[in-house]
């Protein structure tokens, strides 16, 4: 069943020095139950468009186009009251670096307390008992629910930001980088813990992330990102072993794999576009290897390589039309 | 004699912990973080040597201590067979850093932003005063900036830093300690604050500056998949020692020690067919200030057994070159050692670096 529907959102930020895309026709969709990864690289837009689902873009951000579908609501056209209804309660989110955010001079068990009654999601007198189920949840024993902040781990903290985007028993869970800074064991903890509260609480999960390593351990589907635009949009398994657009192929092709230490680490050269500076096209076109004359010139079309697996890529053809190499990858 | 660059013996380094007042009052003992508690290694000439571990497990502190920032609590740091605590005498130091370059993790941190990209690389040689020229000097600095890859280096000479990417600051920074020449490069978490598509050019031109400058590479990070790639040896550190090193594929590849086939099953791998059981440790790495009794891996170990509480084990060869520091009986380190590595891993080879 399809929980969120975005379709062709687009984002601008308002700013004294000019009017800036962050976002650009970007549409995907999230099923009950199941794990979305939005990979890329800082500054494509992935953060953007996270805050705008949640309807908590800054001053200067809006929505200048699109559809945000959450089951039969569209959520764009909602009230700021009716809105209160779906955020937090419905869509949740794990903000980056947000461990550091918790009140340093308040209990941890205080702060979550405060998100539940404030929500009013339990009747009054259940309040202290969802903080301990909430904890529990997320693995914090019950003995450190009065504790500060700065008498909990980095991952400890971690957990408590987690339990309390769940304090509102919401249905899809936005996390935002929510183990860069963490040791690759507590990161492996807290990989742990999402895919149990998937399981156990059939949570849907958005997760924001430039590491392609997490998204292949958790996501069932994933959205790559360049520069504000969708680049390509698969299951997990197509994007790893079927790649269709330069820029994930690359991607994957520079990301270091540990059970093939001898494989030659790609980069990409050049940078990232800046957001004032997009080039006309395709956006990826200047970095690219197989770019073509046309595709400095006019956006790339989407192309549906198979059902299900989009990428907005020139070169790219469907499945049964296209040219392939001893290693499926996309040669012409 | 084998040629070794830089040879740490036994080092120590504790950092005591202040006492409030009351503390003081009471008589209260004084504590101690054992950042790192007695490690040994050496490391050749023209070798990468990765120091790997979580955060706490003293693998920075051995960086700063083994180019003399750090001054070690006990034990010697030998480079290129002097003894650090020389090389470190005022009519001396100088030459230490002249022989020694640090580059440390984060590049908006490092560089002074109201310096040019040219005075910023140029400082050390008015330091060292190695120059006797302007031109001398624009000739050294275009160097070292070419050597980091940033082409042509005139144009980045009148840059400041907030006009450059995270990764060109990073090779500024690298600029900078290679201007001088160095021989020894310690590189902390050179990459972990940069983008994925960034991070292989820069280990690559690690790698480059090891095949081409024989400049030897002390690579300090928490990230085990990039130590794989850019190292020829590895040591693991936990709770300020080394628990295991050895060559890089075989630690990597094959370790003995649980808490190198822990820390190594949980690396994500970019491939959702190739997902495998996670051998996740429960709970944090202990405060370094009450050590655990016994091997001080063993509260967390996933094979502990009875005597582990209370015996200290030893760092031991298990096969050439490869050393591990368990208790267990060989049987137990064996178990699950191959099922690290599923994927047929060839030959690291230098060359495909240089093709980069």
């Amino acid at each position: 069943m399809t929980l969120l529907q975005v379709r062709n959102l687009t984002v601008e930020y308002q700013t004294a020095a000019g009017t800036y895309r962050a976002v650009e026709d970007l549409s995907f969709h999230l099923e009950q139950g199941k794990a979305l990864g939005i990979v890329g690289e800082s500054g494509c837009g992935k953060t953007t468009a996270m805050l705008a689902l949640m309807r908590l873009l800054p001053e200067e951000g809006r929505i200048v186009d699109g559809e945000i579908q959450f089951e039969q609501t569209d959520l764009l056209g909602l009230s700021p009251d009716k809105l209160n209804q779906y955020r937090w309660r419905m869509i949740s989110m794990i903000f980056q670096g947000a461990m550091n955010a918790l009140n340093p001079v308040r209990t941890v068990g205080g702060q979550i307390e405060e998100a539940i009654r404030l929500h009013g999601t339990v009747a009054r007198s259940e309040v202290k008992n969802e903080v301990l189920r909430l904890l529990d949840l997320v693995g914090i024993v019950f003995s450190r629910v009065g504790h500060y902040p700065h008498q909990y781990s980095g991952g400890m903290r971690q957990r408590a930001m987690i339990a309390m985007a769940l304090a509102c028993r919401p249905r899809i869970v936005i996390a935002d980088e929510p183990t860069t800074a963490l040791d690759v064991m507590v990161q492996a903890q807290i990989l742990d813990l999402l895919e149990r509260l998937q399981k156990e609480l059939d949570l849907s999960i958005i997760l924001v992330t430039h590491d392609l390593g997490l998204v292949a351990e958790l996501c069932d589907d994933v959205l790559v990102m360049y520069g504000g635009r969708m680049a390509e949009y698969a299951s997990s398994h197509r994007i790893y072993n079927h790649a269709g657009h330069p820029y994930t192929q690359r991607l994957l092709s520079a990301f270091p794999d540990i059970e093939n230490p001898g494989a030659e680490l790609a980069s990409i050269p050049g940078y990232p576009p800046a957001l004032d500076a997009l080039p006309p096209g395709c956006r990826f076109q200047p970095r690219c290897h197989l770019a073509l004359d046309i595709c400095a010139l006019e956006p790339p079309p989407n192309v549906e390589v198979i059902p299900d697996h989009l990428v907005s890529c020139v070169r790219a053809q469907p499945e049964q039309a296209r040219v392939e190499g001893e290693d499926g990858r996309l040669l012409a | 004699m084998a040629d070794y660059l830089l040879e740490v013996e036994d080092l120590k380094k504790l950092f005591p912990v202040p006492r409030g007042i009351g503390r003081v009052l009471l008589r209260q003992r004084k504590r101690v973080v054992h950042a790192v508690d007695g490690i040994s290694f050496r490391v050749k000439r023209g070798e990468v040597l990765s120091l790997v571990g979580e955060s706490g497990s003293g693998k920075t502190t051995t960086g700063l201590c083994s180019i003399g920032l750090l001054s070690p609590s006990a034990g010697h740091i030998i480079l290129e067979g002097e003894d650090l605590s020389v090389l470190l005498h005022r009519s001396r130091r100088g030459e230490l850093r002249r022989k020694a370059q640090i580059i440390f993790q984060d590049p908006y941190e490092s560089l002074n932003p109201r310096q040019t990209v040219f005075n910023t690389v140029a400082e050390p040689l008015e330091v060292h005063r190695l120059t006797a020229s302007h031109d001398e000097k624009v000739k050294r600095v275009t160097e070292a900036l070419e050597d980091a890859g940033l082409k042509p280096a005139s144009d980045y000479f009148n840059r400041y830093p907030q006009e450059l990417s995270g990764g060109q600051r990073q090779r500024v920074v690298i600029g900078t300690a290679l201007v001088l020449k160095p021989r020894l490069l310690v590189a902390d978490e050179p990459v972990s604050m940069l983008d994925v598509s960034i991070r292989a050019e820069l280990l690559s031109l690690l790698a480059r500056l090891r095949d081409e400058r024989g400049i030897t590479i002390l690579y300090i990070t928490h990230d085990l998949a990039t130590a794989a790639h850019i190292a020829d040896r590895v040591a693991v550190m936990y709770l300020g020692v080394i628990v295991e090193v050895g060559p890089a594929k075989a630690v990597l590849g094959s370790p003995y020690h649980p808490y190198t086939k822990a820390l190594m099953s949980v690396i994500p791998v970019p491939n959702p067919s190739r997902r495998k059981k996670r051998m996740v440790l429960q709970g944090e790495t202990p405060n370094p200030i009450d050590l655990p009794s016994g091997c001080r891996f063993h509260p967390r170990c996933p094979q502990v057994k009875e005597d582990c509480r209370v015996l200290v084990p030893v760092l031991s060869e298990a096969e050439g070159g490869h050393y591990t520091m368990c208790g267990l009986p060989r049987a137990a380190l064996d178990e699950g050692r191959d099922q690290i590595s599923h994927a047929p891993s060839p030959e690291p080879s230098r060359t495909d670096w240089r093709r980069l």
